[in-house]
């Protein structure tokens, strides 16, 4: 039986209901408590993870913010050990800056920001927003998160402190001032205190820093760590990313939920214009299909259609034909870009880089990269280092949940000279990089760690390692079988005596004698042995080992 | 062939090689290929046999040198070693015998137990002389009962008399000489089970019969004893196995020889042997079928590569097995017919089957 009141909670006068005490503390839940509850979800699980969490969505910013106004990025981001186990974390940019009355709202309100609502390919896409780090700091050390911004060499730049109210989700502001910024053209710099952990190796701000350098080659980053110097990640090029366009929502992409509140939120007066305008690739005669098929008027107003109609809308898209979106939202690396990035990282003897064609998914456009460092300084008897980035950004987390490091394990690698234990990582001097470039990356959960396993992702990934292993394998047949070769033929020397010795007590022959004639023997043939080796060398490869741009051919209208 | 044959006849091959390097010449050394693609079934003896495909070795060839190096100094090994002091060793002292670092390097002569193996192989081919011959034996596998004195090294041994254990068979049989042989018929079971439970109820003494078994493959050893009983006294060779596809196989390895030892198939096969059971038949005879043990993917697989092999594929009566065995998705153990009492198969199944001739070819 249910029980609908508390007998201890009679205060004398009247009874009162479970529903009203509990409607007390329903109000008294906070955005605070809220946070709290959910931290591993929004990747603040623990200390260390709380404070790559925060580098990470600051630095992610910045990038977006300089690749955005088109300048090449300087980034600086220093970690300082405040007191024990809290530190103070500044990222600094050279970007576009932010007008002063936005500062407020980006920094100190929860999902504010404008990359929530748009379908572009970015950084920021993938955590909950840098105003996430600043309650974090704020619950945990107490402390504002100072700002200050420039966004042209000509006006004054804005200092802010700010906290973030969290029982109405609304910016408090400390302090909001004019500062001089000495010379400073434009960008903008936060610094957030937070209770964190910090410590170098696998998971560390020390690797997201590298990998974010070995994925945005064009940016140079200073990073001067706890008790340490600073280091530079230095630029390896020139060439800015290629800008992304942001793109409407294709029909195949957008679930039933969406549809239904893009029909409240649009401005189109009529059903027709709604499909056209709103979505891509979505014309006038295309409009007028999907408006026969579901059996509705295209006059129809669309703040008026009911969730059934909806429905028919929703259930007539799939079957009508509409060409797949334009892929020029998209922003790969490149292949140049990605070589260029792990040179100068990797110490390696040879590089290897694919860019697949862009491919449709459900109408979302995605692109998958895969590069390869191999030989040289990397370790010869560990597991592959498997390096795996969604838009640029590197994923540290989960990487057995991840279909990037499952089409990994699924090739076989043996194909391409590497060995590999079945149902796991290859075993060799290798990196293996893998890129997924999309306007929306489909992750397996919340924390945006692992990409789920669809099976065109693993086909994607597939193919491209296959492209990239096919390079490899050549480069390990010519160069490292030669070497082998060559130093077999060093051996004849050495088995000279033994086969001797052998023949010697086999049949009652003096031992030198045979050894002798051997050695002439060997003399004669060396000639011989040498052109096998050489034949074996001779068909070269440009000295990187790859030909640049080399794109693959016939796969591109795919 | 004598101990002293088989000296000169790796001592011969030595000196070839010697002779090729006086004149100046890349020593190198001929033989016959031992893959499938040189493997011809001969209608007429009904064996497996090596084809005339040959394959050389020498030893300047980067490829080659250190395969060489092996057969050479195993053979060397072999008379020096074992012919020469007139010891026997196994094929694992063998491997131990030539295992070392070859001075200056850091390769080893042979790194595992397959290559010194290979090289034995190897030099039965191009010698003629077999592995036995060269003192080289296999590990002892195998227990064998019935009404038969032999005389071993020396000692009397009679086999009715050897208690639940019976006689182990040794990896060679060559010396060993037959002194009184009272049976009708040779009886082979893969499963030392099986032989087992046989023993227990004194099969051999109640009919005559000589047991013999093996755990899983059939070895050397055990085909050399089998033919020469059934060389020198004529007994009638029965097998009994699993009713599944390796069964089939065990079959098929002691009457045509196998594909590893082709070149060694006149010492090894029994044309005339017949297969007693577990038939297909059998499963509805005796009513098996909720003994089943499902098939996968790779028995399916070994179903259609053992009924293609050419010495199956015009037999119409194992064509009929194999199909029963997609048929009924299942293969069966011998041991299921204790299901009808423990001692069934040796009161019943196989005297009944011995008796009507119920046997496949």
């Amino acid at each position: 039986m249910a029980q609908t009141t508390l007998p201890g909670a009679t205060t004398g006068k009247k009874e009162r209901h479970i529903a009203e005490i509990l409607a007390e503390k329903q109000q008294s839940i906070s955005i605070s408590e809220f946070f709290t509850k959910n931290r591993h979800l929004l990747g603040f699980d623990n200390p260390r993870k709380a404070l790559l969490t925060t580098v990470k969505e600051m630095v992610d910013n910045s990038l977006d913010a300089c690749q955005e106004m088109k300048v090449l990025p300087e980034i600086k981001v220093i970690l300082e050990e405040t007191s024990p186990d809290k530190y103070k974390v500044t990222v600094e940019d050279n970007g576009p800056g932010i007008v002063r009355k936005q500062i407020p709202n980006i920094f100190a309100k929860l999902l504010y920001g404008s990359k929530f609502h748009r379908l572009k390919m970015s950084r920021g896409q993938q955590g909950i927003g840098v105003s996430a780090s600043v309650l974090y700091g704020q619950l945990t050390t107490g402390k504002p998160v100072r700002i200050i911004s420039k966004i042209g060499p000509t006006v004054k730049s804005h200092y802010f402190e700010l906290h973030l109210n969290t029982k109405t989700n609304e910016p408090e502001i400390m302090k909001d001032e004019e500062r001089e910024w000495e010379n400073k053209d434009h960008g903008t710099k936060v610094q957030i205190e937070l209770e964190g952990k910090y410590q170098q190796g696998k998971l560390s701000v020390d690797e997201f820093l590298q990998l974010t350098s070995i994925s945005n080659p064009e940016a140079t980053i200073i990073y001067k760590g706890p008790n340490a110097e600073a280091v530079e990640f230095t630029r390896a090029s020139k060439d800015l990313p290629r800008e992304a366009k942001e793109i409407q929502p294709h029909p195949y992409g957008v679930e039933l939920g969406t549809l239904m509140r893009m029909l409240l939120d649009t401005k189109s007066p009529s059903l027709q214009s709604f499909l056209q305008n709103d979505f891509c690739r979505v014309s006038a005669s295309v409009a007028k299909e999907i408006c026969d098929k579901s059996g509705l008027e295209e006059r129809m107003k669309p703040s008026s259609i009911s969730r059934d109609e909806v429905e028919k809308i929703f259930n007539a898209i799939k079957q009508i034909k509409i060409m797949a979106p334009p892929t020029d939202c998209l922003s790969p690396i490149g292949e140049e870009q990605m070589l260029k990035g792990l040179k100068k990282e990797i110490n390696a003897e040879f590089y290897a880089a694919v860019t697949r064609a862009p491919v449709v998914y459900r109408g979302f456009p995605f692109q998958l990269e895969v590069a390869i460092a191999y030989g040289g300084d990397l370790p010869k008897d560990e597991f592959a280092r498997v390096i795996r980035y969604a838009n640029r950004v590197p994923l540290q987390h989960q990487p057995g949940a991840c279909a990037l490091t499952r089409s990994i394990i699924q090739t076989a690698w043996k194909n391409y000279g590497i060995s590999q234990s079945k149902g796991t990582l290859p075993t060799g001097p290798i990196v293996i990089m893998v890129h997924m470039a999309s306007v929306w990356v489909p992750f397996t959960s919340e924390s945006k760690e692992a990409v789920a396993s669809y099976p065109e992702i693993i086909k994607e990934v597939r193919l491209a390692i296959q492209d990239a292993g096919r390079k490899l394998a050549s480069y390990i047949r010519k160069n490292v079988r030669a070497k082998e070769q060559q130093e077999r033929i060093g051996l004849f020397e050495k088995y000279i005596p033994e086969l001797a010795a052998s023949l010697a007590t086999l049949t009652g022959e003096k031992k030198s004698e045979i050894e002798e004639e051997l050695l002439k023997i060997l003399k004669k043939e060396l000639k011989g042995l040498l052109v096998e080796v050489k034949e074996a060398e001779k068909e070269e490869i440009t000295p990187d080992g790859v030909a640049y741009g080399e794109k693959q051919k016939g796969l591109d209208n795919e | 062939m004598s101990k002293e044959d088989s000296k000169n006849a790796l001592k011969d091959l030595g000196a070839k090689i010697v002779h090729q390097v006086k004149k100046g010449k890349n020593p190198e050394m001929v033989f016959p290929l031992r893959n499938l693609s040189n493997i011809v079934y001969d209608k007429k003896s009904k064996t497996l046999k090596l084809g005339n495909k040959t394959g050389t070795r020498s030893f300047f060839n980067v490829a080659h040198s250190k395969k060489f190096l092996q057969t050479v100094e195993v053979a060397s090994v072999i008379k020096d070693k074992l012919l020469d002091s007139g010891k026997h060793s196994s094929l694992r002292d063998v491997f131990y015998m030539v295992k070392k670092t070859i001075p200056g390097t850091k390769v080893n002569l042979v790194d595992d137990q397959t290559e010194s193996d290979k090289a034995i192989e190897d030099l039965e081919v191009m010698t003629g002389i077999s592995r036995e011959e060269m003192h080289v034996n296999a590990n002892k596998n195998g227990s064998v009962a019935g009404k038969v004195i032999i005389e071993d090294r020396g000692d009397t041994i009679d086999w009715s008399k050897l208690g639940s254990g019976g006689w182990s068979i040794p990896s060679n049989v060559e010396e060993i000489t037959f002194k009184k042989v009272d049976a009708k018929y040779v009886l082979y079971m893969e499963k030392a089970a099986v032989w087992e439970r046989l023993n227990e109820d004194k099969y051999w003494q109640k009919n005559d019969a000589i047991i013999l078994a093996s755990q899983g493959q059939t070895t050397r050893g055990i085909r050399r004893l089998l033919q020469r009983l059934y060389e020198e006294y004529n007994l009638p060779i029965y097998v009994c196995c699993d009713g599944d596809i390796y069964g089939a196989y065990i079959y098929s390895v002691i009457k045509y020889g196998s594909i590893a030892l082709s070149h060694a198939s006149e010492r090894l096969t029994i044309p005339s042997v017949r297969y007693i059971g577990i038939t297909m038949d059998d499963i509805e005879k005796y009513d098996l079928k909720k003994h089943f043990i499902t098939l996968d993917e790779k028995d399916y697989a070994r179903i259609k590569q053992v009924s293609e092999y050419e010495w199956f594929k015009d037999n119409k009566d194992w064509q009929r097995q194999f199909k029963m065995m997609k048929e009924f998705k299942a293969k069966v153990e011998i041991q299921a017919l204790s299901a009808r009492g423990i001692s069934f198969i040796s009161e019943e199944y196989l005297p009944k089957k011995i008796k009507n001739k119920e046997f496949l070819d």
